[in-house]
């Protein structure tokens, strides 16, 4: 495969497994820039990329904008409060004031599953998806899967446990998708509580204990609990969870020894990790933040450049 | 080590093995070396005390699965070591307290706390159930596997009955995996409230608001589609209304793992008993009508209702002699549920190996607990009846702090003669 036939990144849904291998080769090849002391390179000069974050994040914004820069785009950040009454007309008519300045690329993230579609519909540049609701976060999962084949040397075949809310996550279900797409074997590993509806059919063996989930997996991913859910609505207190679900040492000896240890970030230590894991020898969460800016390079590039070549999807 | 015991000549009805015979008990180590026919002419142990049995019925010991203790809180009206007298004396050798205290069993500590008083002082098996949601206010679910651990048996949220389905759904699909049995009153809140008793012409002419029997139906239908939803175990605590028991066949036609249970005052008492606002038959769910009654009576001797509770609710003088509408609920029972059932056997309504199972074989198998069978091997708790032992329930003889008995000088024919607890005579009646 040579080009990349869609023209905005707005899910892992409906890549297919050459198109990820596709990302993830040039993913690969972006890593050794920001490894070398010139960093910047002129791919994207004269482009203009806007991060348009309706929901705060710092570390997937600065990684766009890193990404941005390095590809020597012209880079603006647009930090919309979530407060805004009505969200709906707000996230057109500011897309549509923003078009309107003739950015070549879009990267969105809102509080509102389908939120980076509809903004897709409205502009006439090409659309990344940085965050949308509990759907998707495309270059989470693409950057976990960098992390992983480059740590494993494949995706195929191997074994991930992903543990925790995946309920609310959008890394899960983008990871659901993008690991089965290339042949992984996907396990869920939460309390049901913390599960949704139906998850036994989105690809994905699902367990109640760390212990049967992790045995011999070869990555463990783990998700964050946000605060507001941990004291009662969805499991009753973080000393029960974390006795439970929070991984620790006694429950990592379930995986394979050489099990890699992922987090999304940012961690909530001691309730869904304990610091020593998330700090020892297993963990790559540091891998994966590096990860993120090649990533996020290679699919700005992809769009970019890549696809004037091919043909638009 | 207790010293060890033979009963002869002692007739042995134990529903966990379907057994009703004549035979001998032999218990050593506090257990049940064996039971039945077969036992009799083994010999006797070593310093064995030999007990005759004759005329007596031997069934295992009571478990009632909702006690409610004033322990801690309100000691005055009852303490986990004088609950444990009650039951004694009433043939009851385990019980499940509700955690109705102050401060609410919603956390480890007051599990232990409870389980501790009670190696230390009870003279029955006392298992906690700890709250469904903290502090029991109905929002927010407690620590299940943590208590579970700690040694809680159920969860319920004791007299106060869950309002909220969604946090009800997900507590219910967080304990599946905890295997928590969820033990829930049905009222609700809206429909039944003012209601003080059974909604109905006697509520009208005693100008008392009532309490219309929709109100436990329609909690009860809207928790058993909870239950078959998320696949979790479910008890309703109490029901008083047969159109409860055709909820409960329902929901167990759809694959729910229901079960239920009722007061042994709904089962032999009724709204007329209330007379002229008698505050000791102010309970919540209300007495029935008779019609109720006797329709409940058949639900329990079809099955239909899974176990008997005595709904053991000790109250005072500063809390029932009120107003009857400004009463609180409950009744005393530890020492009369047995008794009381057994006018249900005298009455040919249900066989004595039903009433033993709903008692005994039931409710611990419901609950997990280690009790309701008299299999060679099991724990040695069991109760000696005499069936026919005229008696009146004079206030003065009663063993628990309270004596708010709706049975106060109740005629009864049948009785606890000994009651036996790990092995250990825990009761002998004065004959």
């Amino acid at each position: 495969m040579d080009s990349f036939p869609h023209r905005h990144l707005l899910g892992i849904k409906g890549l297919t497994e050459p198109e990820i291998t596709y990302l993830l080769d040039k993913a690969d090849a972006a890593v050794n820039i920001s490894r070398q002391r010139e960093k910047k390179t002129s791919t994207l000069r004269g482009l203009t990329q806007i991060n348009l974050f309706f929901e705060a994040s710092t570390r997937t914004q600065s990684s766009f904008e890193l990404a941005g820069k390095r590809l020597g785009a012209d880079v603006m950040n647009m930090s919309v409060g979530n407060s805004s009454v009505k969200k709906g007309e707000t996230l057109i008519d500011t897309a549509m004031t923003l078009n309107a300045m003739h950015p070549d690329v879009l990267v969105v993230r809102h509080s509102s599953a389908g939120a980076a579609a509809l903004l897709a519909q409205k502009v006439s540049c090409a659309v990344v998806n940085a965050g949308d609701g509990q759907h998707e976060h495309p270059t989470q999962a693409l950057l976990d899967a960098l992390t992983i084949r480059r740590a494993k040397g494949k995706l195929s075949r191997i074994i991930v446990a992903i543990c925790g809310d995946v309920l609310h996550s959008r890394v899960a279900r983008s990871n659901i998708l993008l690991l089965n797409a290339m042949g992984a074997r996907v396990r869920v590993v939460a309390p049901a509580t913390l599960l949704p509806n139906g998850i036994a059919q989105m690809g994905a063996e699902v367990y109640h204990s760390m212990e049967e989930g992790l045995k011999d997996a070869d990555v463990v991913m783990m998700l964050r609990l946000q605060r507001e859910r941990m004291s009662g609505a969805f499991v009753p207190s973080v000393r029960e969870y974390f006795r439970y679900f929070g991984l620790d040492a006694e429950k990592l000896k379930a995986a394979k020894e050489d099990a890699l240890v992922m987090h999304p970030g940012p961690m909530n230590r001691g309730v869904e990790i304990a610091s020593e894991i998330a700090d020892g020898p297993q963990s790559v969460i540091e891998q994966q933040v590096e990860m993120g800016v090649a990533v996020r390079m290679a699919v700005m590039e992809t769009l970019l450049v890549s696809q004037n070549q091919g043909p638009r999807a | 080590m207790t010293r060890p015991t033979v009963i002869n000549n002692v007739r042995i009805i134990d529903p966990s093995q379907n057994l009703d015979e004549t035979g001998t008990i032999v218990i050593e180590d506090g257990r049940i070396a064996a039971a039945g026919s077969g036992a009799r002419n083994q010999g006797v142990p070593d310093g064995a005390e030999v007990v005759d049995g004759s005329g007596l019925v031997a069934a295992p010991g009571l478990v009632d699965a909702r006690v409610f203790v004033g322990e801690p809180g309100a000691e005055h009206r009852e303490t986990i070591e004088s609950a444990s007298r009650a039951a004694a004396a009433g043939g009851i050798t385990s019980f499940i307290m509700m955690p109705d205290t102050d401060p609410v069993i919603d956390d480890i500590a007051l599990v232990e706390y409870v389980l501790k008083t009670a190696r230390d002082k009870a003279l029955v098996h006392v298992h906690p159930a700890a709250a469904l949601t903290k502090g029991l206010a109905g929002t927010e679910m407690t620590e299940f596997g943590l208590l579970r651990e700690a040694g809680a048996v159920a969860f319920t949220n004791g007299r106060h009955a869950m309002h909220d389905a969604q946090v009800l759904r997900r507590a219910m699909t967080y304990a599946r995996e905890f295997s928590a049995v969820i033990a829930l009153e049905t009222r609700d809140k809206h429909l039944g409230a003012g209601g003080v008793m059974n909604e109905g012409l006697l509520a009208s002419w005693l100008g008392l608001s009532g309490t219309p029997r929709e109100a436990e139906v329609i909690p009860l239908e809207r928790d058993l589609r909870l239950a078959t939803l998320t696949r979790a175990a479910y008890h309703a605590a109490q029901i008083s209304v047969p159109e409860s028991a055709d909820a409960m066949r329902v929901a167990r036609s759809r694959g729910a793992n229901a079960t239920c249970g009722i007061s042994i005052n709904h089962l032999t008492l009724n709204e007329n008993d209330i007379g002229e606002y008698r505050t000791f038959f102010k309970l919540s769910p209300p007495l029935r009508g008779e019609d109720d009654r006797t329709a409940m009576v058949q639900a329990l001797a079809d099955g239909t209702i899974d176990i008997i509770v005595s709904s053991h609710d000790p109250q005072d003088v500063d809390t029932k002699r009120l107003p009857f509408a400004e009463a609180a609920d409950g009744a005393i029972g530890l020492e009369t549920m047995l008794a009381a059932a057994l006018r249900l056997h005298h009455s040919s309504e249900v066989s004595l190996m039903r009433l033993f199972d709903a008692m005994s074989t039931r409710p611990a198998k419901i609950f997990g607990l280690d009790a309701g069978t008299l299999r060679s091997g099991a724990v040695a708790d069991l109760v000696l009846i005499d069936l026919d032992e005229p008696w009146i329930a004079a206030k003065d003889g009663f063993v628990s702090r309270s004596k708010n008995t709706p049975f106060e000088d109740a005629r009864f024919t049948g009785r606890a003669v000994q009651t036996y607890v790990a092995g250990k005579r825990v009761h002998a009646a004065q004959r």
